[in-house]
This record gives structure tokens, sequence and C-alpha cells, in this order.
């Protein structure tokens, strides 16, 4: 809107005034910090940012941003960013939402958003669990996992986030998590950068509901070992020494190796810009739940023709062609007739 | 006048012709060219569609038939007519489908060819009516139809069986021939809607000219009429559905507004034709989105509206139900928003292409919480634009959802609109917020969005992009004034009555009471809403007319708030009739409103009234006898 420089900004000048009120120890403070001390770096101005939520724990999350915000109603985030984003391709417009905002109530929302790659960023805080509600699962949670509604267990198999997004046509699918800030802002960073719909999983501990959910893989002590970093163009590794890796079998099945075995050179490069996102499904696929070695990262950075641009290359088509619409012509755009 | 030596032409004032056929019959297309050809010639009238449900229900049956009627006048009329004074029936099921509204001594004009043991079967007729004198009532001209068509095509090289589709337009042809219509204008149609398929485009040529020559030189018929022009106040008119006057309102209304307009929207019957309008005039700037579901079409719209554009959703009932929650949120948020009903009959899908009125109180009333919203309803075709206009003035205004009532009788009906002129359009001041309106504690200023316009009780409209007014609203209840969330009981108790009492203030803001009551002291007063209009006027004027009796009409655009004075009025009366396309929903509201004994007249058949009921109605109130 405005052709000066951005100003110079800090955290402090992106929080808002309302005390953050998520229960203490939560990850979602974790995230807070890390978009608020990102948003700085990013060269975007307040006035042209747009927090927008739906319901949840998560969805608190515009009122703690001194930006424009909107904090809406239950799963429908996605649809109104959509109506926002493509009226307004001036804007930022993020929308932070949780497993059970964005992949129950809201699925069809969010996989509608994704295929359309209309520009905005999705963070999705991933608890697998309710916790607003306090305490139902999520459709998220793992078989037989035992809540409030669940008594005797689950027995609905969950859904895989990012294998989800990539189903629906994502363009930008990522996966980080809430103990590790200088990850999430890289992710975030590179969500934010991306033109079109960019979906980023945020694994985020509930630690009154269901703490601990991802401690296997998350813990500073066994991070080196349970997480797959994605790095495009290097081969996948990990590990404290480096010494396990992925590679891909003759079948097309991914595999997790040691390095010694199998010799670097066999290892799978990762390409996030691969415009066949069956690799990308095929990495989400290796862990089944936050117990094994699960890849973190960019999954998938695609281009593709995003949908405000596509909508507003059309006016400018029809508007080059019959001119800018009068409204004395479109009257008389049938057959009229005149009486004297 | 005459048209040749053999056949007198003779002046009639009007005429109502019904096109029945089957589903894939070109039913509506051939009432559609009736009607642009009558426009064209001066006269005014009113058209109403009546098809069903399914796309192509089996061939031949009850369930596939689709029907047209229009009536063209040499006077002003408000009615597609009471009773049809032709019917043309291009198959058994199209006649038995509809005799039953065909006046005795009226005429039947029916496709002879098809009236086969096979196709009297599937129409449930044991006996072939056109011979078992059971049609004795009815002037009946028996026309091979199919042959014809399929003669004349078979020169131009068409199958006999491509040719039969052509018999519409033999049909289209011969009515034509019998009111005196030119059928240059549809021969000039057919050569441009079919330049890529010109050998159907030569079939449809044929056949039309050969249905107007049947009628020339068949001597079946005595005479043909004339129906002369009718006197219309001087200007340029076009023939217009009410929903393409909806959708040009829209378009109107953003732009005298100088907002974007915006429309989300899920496809469904009858409102989908406003999408179909606006998403082909991308050159005004129209964005429409068709969404995945009515959620995300209202969704979406919330969005525009929260970057400053003009949202608008279109849908019909089963979507209304849909959009409750977020209206709510709209209430909440107050923000413009216009979501636009075409009513249709319910509950649930019930008669998707049918007509009715019954979403009254749920536009009223259909949200949980204290929820009070401004409807206003469109009572002709045209008058879709003009209300369109109104109940966008209203949403960027006083910052709150308005519903907009259509219904499926406007949608798809249509009439000459007397073209406005782009000067004389209201112009509408969407006020965005520029600078912060609250000084802080320590002398800062600061942005507060729910502070209220001390007249409207409006708060400001502050779409991102100004520094300075950063805010957040949401869904959660709002603090008078800052707009922080706030759980305070006394603070909520105080934003339901601000809320209220803004939608209420409207009333300030709208026209009084259009009372039509000539002599000030009629015996009883019509009131009604929205598509009832016509039938309604029609009806009270006959009274006054035929029967000398006085009544006063009003007809309401605005049925929340309702006009200041309108209750002051009502207790004038001591009879009140009420006649709504519903089980009695404007009737409760008058009743629960201003306590009076008003009477309903309800009819829930899918179809409009027609004037004599309105007309019956009201003498058998007045206690006299048809």
């Amino acid at each position: 809107m405005t052709t000066t420089a951005v100003p110079v900004t800090t955290r402090k000048d992106w929080s808002s005034d309302q005390e953050v009120r998520w229960c203490p120890g939560c990850g979602d403070y974790s995230i807070l910090a890390a978009v608020q001390m990102l948003l700085p770096d990013l060269g975007v101005r307040r006035e042209s940012t747009v927090f927008l939520s739906g319901i949840g724990c998560a969805a608190r999350f515009p009122y703690y941003m001194n930006t424009y915000g909107l904090h809406s109603i239950h799963g429908r985030a996605p649809a109104i960013a959509t109506g926002l984003a493509t009226t307004r391709p001036d804007l930022d417009v993020w929308v932070v939402t949780g497993d059970g905002d964005a992949l129950s109530i809201g699925g069809n929302h969010l996989i509608h958003a994704l295929r359309r790659n209309v520009r905005i960023t999705i963070l999705m805080f991933n608890n697998q669990i309710y916790g607003l509600t306090k305490g139902q699962y999520s459709p998220t949670s793992e078989v037989a996992k035992v809540t409030k509604s669940t008594p005797f267990g689950s027995v609905d198999a969950p859904f895989n986030p990012v294998s989800l997004a990539l189903g629906a046509e994502a363009t930008f699918v990522a996966r980080t998590h809430d103990m590790d800030r200088a990850h999430m802002q890289e992710t975030f960073r590179r969500a934010h950068e991306h033109d079109g719909a960019a979906f980023v999983e945020v694994y985020q501990n509930c630690n009154v509901f269901n703490d601990g959910a991802f401690a296997e893989i998350t813990g500073k002590e066994v991070r080196s070992d349970m997480l797959i970093p994605l790095h495009h163009g290097e081969p996948i590794r990990f590990g404290a020494e480096s010494q396990r890796g992925v590679v891909q079998r003759s079948d097309g099945r991914l595999e997790i190796v040691d390095v010694a075995e199998v010799g670097e050179g066999a290892l799978l490069v990762h390409d996030e810009q691969r415009a066949d996102p069956g690799l990308a499904f095929a990495l989400s696929r290796l862990a089944n739940g936050p117990h094994q070695p699960t890849p973190i990262g960019v999954f998938r950075s695609v281009e593709r023709s995003e949908y405000g641009e596509e909508m507003e290359r059309q006016i400018t088509v029809a508007q080059d062609r019959r001119g800018v619409g009068d409204l004395a012509t479109l009257f008389r755009s049938g057959s009229s007739w005149t009486v004297d | 006048m005459s048209t040749t030596e053999d056949h007198p032409t003779e002046q009639i004032d009007q005429v109502v012709v019904r096109f029945a056929g089957d589903s894939g019959d070109g039913m509506q297309l051939t009432g559609d060219r009736f009607t642009s050809m009558s426009a064209v010639l001066g006269n005014d009238m009113a058209t109403f569609p009546d098809f069903p449900a399914e796309i192509r229900a089996p061939a031949g049956t009850m369930a596939g038939v689709s029907a047209f009627q229009v009536h063209i006048s040499d006077h002003d009329i408000l009615t597609p007519g009471d009773a049809p004074n032709v019917l043309v029936a291009m198959n058994p099921a199209a006649l038995r489908a509809n005799l039953g509204i065909m006046p005795k001594g009226s005429t039947l004009i029916v496709n002879a060819d098809a009236f086969d043991d096979r196709s009297l079967t599937k129409a449930g007729y044991q006996e072939n009516p056109l011979t078992d004198h059971s049609l004795s009532a009815f002037t009946v001209y028996e026309v091979p139809m199919t042959s014809i068509t399929q003669e004349v095509c078979k020169e131009a090289g068409v199958k006999p069986r491509d040719a039969e589709r052509s018999k519409n337009f033999f049909a289209l042809g011969l009515v034509s021939w019998l009111y005196t219509r030119p059928i240059d204008p549809t021969i000039e149609w057919i050569t441009k809607r079919f330049a890529d398929h010109p050998q159907v485009g030569e079939a449809n040529t044929r056949a039309l000219r050969a249905g107007y020559d049947f009628g020339e030189t068949a001597e079946l018929f005595e005479s043909n009429y004339e129906v002369r022009p009718a006197h219309f106040e001087p200007g340029e008119y076009v023939n217009i559905t009410g929903n393409t006057a909806l959708a040009w309102g829209l378009i109107a209304a953003a732009r005298q507004a100088g907002l974007p307009l915006f429309l989300g929207s899920y496809p469904i019957t009858p409102a989908s034709d406003i999408l179909h309008e606006l998403s082909r005039r991308k050159e005004f700037g129209v964005r429409t989105f068709q969404a995945e579901d009515e959620i995300a079409g209202v969704g979406a719209a919330i969005g525009a509206a929260f970057g400053g554009a003009l949202g608008v959703t279109t849908t019909s009932g089963p979507g209304l139900d849909l959009k409750s929650e977020a209206i709510g949120l709209a209430i909440n948020l107050e923000l413009p928003l216009l979501i636009v009903d075409v009513q249709r009959g319910g509950p649930s899908t019930g008669l998707p292409t049918k007509t009715e009125q019954a979403d009254l109180l749920q536009a009223m009333y259909g949200r949980h919480g204290e929820a009070p919203l401004p409807i206003v309803a469109a009572k002709t075709p045209s008058h879709c634009f003009a209300a369109a206009i109104e109940a966008t003035r209203l949403a960027v205004k006083y910052r709150t959802p308005v519903i907009l009532l259509s219904d499926g009788y406007l949608a798809n009906g249509a009439e000459p609109w007397r073209l406005p002129e782009v000067a004389d359009l209201p112009v509408i001041e969407p006020n965005f917020a520029t600078e912060p309106n609250h000084t802080e504690a320590d002398g800062s200023s600061a942005y507060w969005p729910y502070v209220r316009d001390p007249e409207t009780l409006a708060r400001p409209w502050a779409p991102p992009g100004v520094p300075g007014l950063e805010h957040r609203i949401g869904g959660l209840e709002k603090a008078d004034g800052s707009g922080n969330v706030s759980y305070d009981g006394l603070n909520h108790e105080q934003m339901v009555h601000l809320r209220a009492a803004k939608v209420a203030g409207i009333a300030r803001d709208i026209p009084l009471t259009a009372l039509d009551d000539p002599s000030g002291a009629a015996e009883m007063l019509v009131i009604g809403w929205g598509s009832t209009y016509g039938a309604i006027l029609a009806g009270v004027k006959r009274m006054r007319a035929r029967r000398g009796r006085d009544v006063a009409h009003i007809h309401l655009t605005h049925l929340n708030p309702f006009p200041a004075d309108l209750g002051e009025i009502l207790a004038r009366y001591d009879k009140i009739l009420v006649p709504e396309l519903n089980g009695g929903q404007l009737w409760r509201m008058l009743r629960a409103e201003f306590l009076v004994d008003a009477t309903a007249l309800s009819k829930m058949q899918g179809t409009p009234f027609r004037p004599v009921e309105i007309e019956e109605a009201i003498l058998e109130m007045l206690g006299g006898t048809t």
C-alpha cells in the first residue's frame, strides 16, 4: 500500500496488549514466540499482516498478535482466508489452526484451499487431542487412545496431516515441532515465501491433556536419532553421527538404513521440487506415528499458478477485451426496446 | 385489420399461453422466444417457468412435464395470469398434467403425432382423450407437429430422429402465427445460436417457418389474434428475470459503493443463475468464487468483507440452513454482508424448482442467540434490482449482514423493466475508518473497533492496510468500545441490546408504509410481502373495479425492521388478510409485533397465487359471495 521503507520492528511491536491465556507450559507459547520473533526479520508490515483462525486453543493466536486479526468459527478459517486473500493480494494472510479445527470440522475447507493454491500460510498445531473442549480424541489421535470420549480406546484410524496435504495437491507442505525455535522459524520463513497455499504441521505438546505425545521424537536427547531433517538437494540422513539414512528400493519403497552398509551414494537425495508428489508422500509414510524416526522440514515446494492471481488475470483480460464495465452498457447487453 | 383474406385478425387485449412438453422438448426455450418476440412488439408481459427438478425424468411421463406460461397484454399486467387461454401440449403427459388448470372453453393445441398407445399409457391414459370426447369442453386443435417437422427437415438432410427435436420450433411458429408475432427475430436468433451447428439451425428454422405457414394455410383456425402494444412510460425497456435483475443490482450496488464485488456461492436451484450471471461480468471486477460448500461460500464472503469488499453469498433454503453459524459470526463481527436467499419449497430438499415464501421466519430467527438482522424482500422480477441495492445500502451503512429474500417465481419469471438512469442510482458511502478513534489513559491514541456512531449505532469498518488501526475481531463476545474479548455478563447484555437497537433503528432510515387505500376508509386491508405482489394487487384491483368493494393494500419490502408507522396503520383496520405462500409467517410476525387480529391466507402448492384466489379470500372475509 505504501512505498516507504518497512519500519524496523522487534518482537514487542508484534505482540498485542492482551494477556496470553494458554495453560502454563503449553507448546503454543513457543510457537507464538517463534512467530513474533520471526516477523521482524521478514520485511513485512504489521498493517499488511492478518492472522485468521477458527476455534480451539490454537485459534486464540490472533488475539496475541498486534496485527489485523479475525478469530472466526470452527473449521472455517481457510474459507474465510480464501475470500480475504483473493480480494486483497497485498496482504500476508496467516491461518492458525489445530488438528481438530483443520482436519475434523474444517477438513473440507483445508483440502480445497490447498488444491486451489490460495496464497495463505497455514500453521496447523497438531497435539493429537482436543484441548479447548477438555480432552477428547482428535482426528490425529492414535488408535486405542483412551480419552474422555473414548474410555475403551479410540477405534478411529488417524490422519497423517502431511500425507493428507500432499494428497490434496498442496504446493508447499512442511513439518516442524514446538521444541526447536530455529527449525520452526526456518520452516515458517519458507512457508511465508511460498507463492501459494503453504501447509505447515507443527507438532505441539498439550501438557494438560496429551503430555509428551511427541517426546519420543522431539526430546533434546532423542531428537538427533528420531528426527530426519529434510534438506533440498542433499542426501537424506540423520543420527548423531549422521550414520543413518533413507534409501529408495527398486520397488519404490523407502527404507531407513545404516549409511555404512549402503554407502553414501546410495542415499535418497531430497528433491522438494519434484513435480510428482509421490516421493514426498512416501517420505510422509516413513513414520507411522511419532514413535519412529520422522522426517521434518519441507517435503514439497513446487510452483503452480496462485488462485487469486488467476482470478485477477481473468478480470484484466475481460477489461482489456471489453473495457472496464459500464452499467449503462450492461443494461443493454440483451435486446432492449424504446417506448416514446 | 387482417393478415390474409381468409384469416381475419381479431383484436384481443390479453392472452395467456402455456407451452407444455417433455423436459427434453425445449419448452422453456420456446416460451422464452415467444416472450422475447412479444417484448419487441411492446406488449406488457409476465412469465412463469414451471419445470421439474429432474434434468430428464423418463420421457413421456407426468414427472417429466415442463411448462412455460406467458401472459401478454396491451395493458399493465401483474401476474402470469389466472389461467391459460391456450395450452400447447407436445404429448399426452403434458396434456394430462395441465388440463386441470385449463378453464372450460379454452384452447388446446396438441401434437397429434404423440398420442400413440405407448405415450398414452406412459401418461396414464386408458383411452385416447382426443377420441373419447373427454375434451368436449375445449377447443382442440390436433396438429401433426412431429411428422410435418420431419418432412420439412428431410430436404435439409437432417435425419428424422434429429428432426424430431425441432418440433418445439414448429409449435413456436404456429403460436407466433396465431398471435401475429413476427418470426424473423427468432430466425436471426437461431442463426446466431446454432452458428457452430448450421444443420441444426437449418432444421429449427424450417420447423419454425413450417409452423407459421401451417397456421396460415391449414384452414384449421378461424382467425388469428393481435395483442396491441401496452401503454408504457416512455423509456428504454428490457425483459428481465429476477435472477438477472438481482445480479445486476449487486453489480450496480458495488459500483455505487465504490467497493469490489465478491460473490462466494455454491450452486443451488433456483439461485445458481445469479452466480452464472455474475461470473460472466468480469469486466466489472467481479470476483466469483464457486466454493466447496455453502459454508465456504458465506465464509469467503465474510473474509472479503473483512478486507473491505462487498461480500455476497447467494443460496436457497437448504444452503441458508448451512450458513446460519457464519451469519451469526457476521452479526458479532458487525461487518457488511449480503445473503441472498432465493426461496423454494421446503423443508429439506423439498421442491427445488417450485416457489414458496417459507424462509421468512428462518431469516428472522434462524440463528442461535439473540441475532437480529435486517431483511429485505423483492416483490417482482425487476424489483430484484432495486432490492439488491437497498439491501447493500443497509449492510454497508449499518455494518451488518442483511438477508435479501427472493423466490423461485421471481428468479425465473420475467417482466419488462424500464432501465434506470445510472446517474439516478443511490450512492452508498462505505466510510472506512482512517484514523484512531480512542485516547488511552496515558494519552496515546488507539483504534477501538466497537466504538459506535451515535446515530446509526454502526461500528467503524477498518479493512487491513492502514497503519495504527490494527485490531482483532471475532465470534467471542466483545467489550463495548474496545472490542476486546469479554465474558462479563452485564457487558454481554449491553452488547445484545446495542446490536438489537442498531437493527431496530433502521426503521428511521426506510420509507414509511406505502399504503394503497384510495378512499382512506377501506373495509379491510390486504398485506403481503415478496413475490405475491402482482397477484394481491390484481385481486385487490378487481375487488374495487368489478365489485365496487373498498379494499386497501400494503406490500412490504422491509420485513425487519418494519416501517415505523406500520403498527399504527394496521390498527386502523378491523379486517386484515395476510396472503402468503407459506403457513402464515408474516401473519405470525404481525400478530406478535402489533397484537392485531389478522387472518392468514396460505398456499403451499409450489405455484404463485392466482388473482382469483386473492379475490375469493377477500370476498369471503367481507362476507360477500362469489
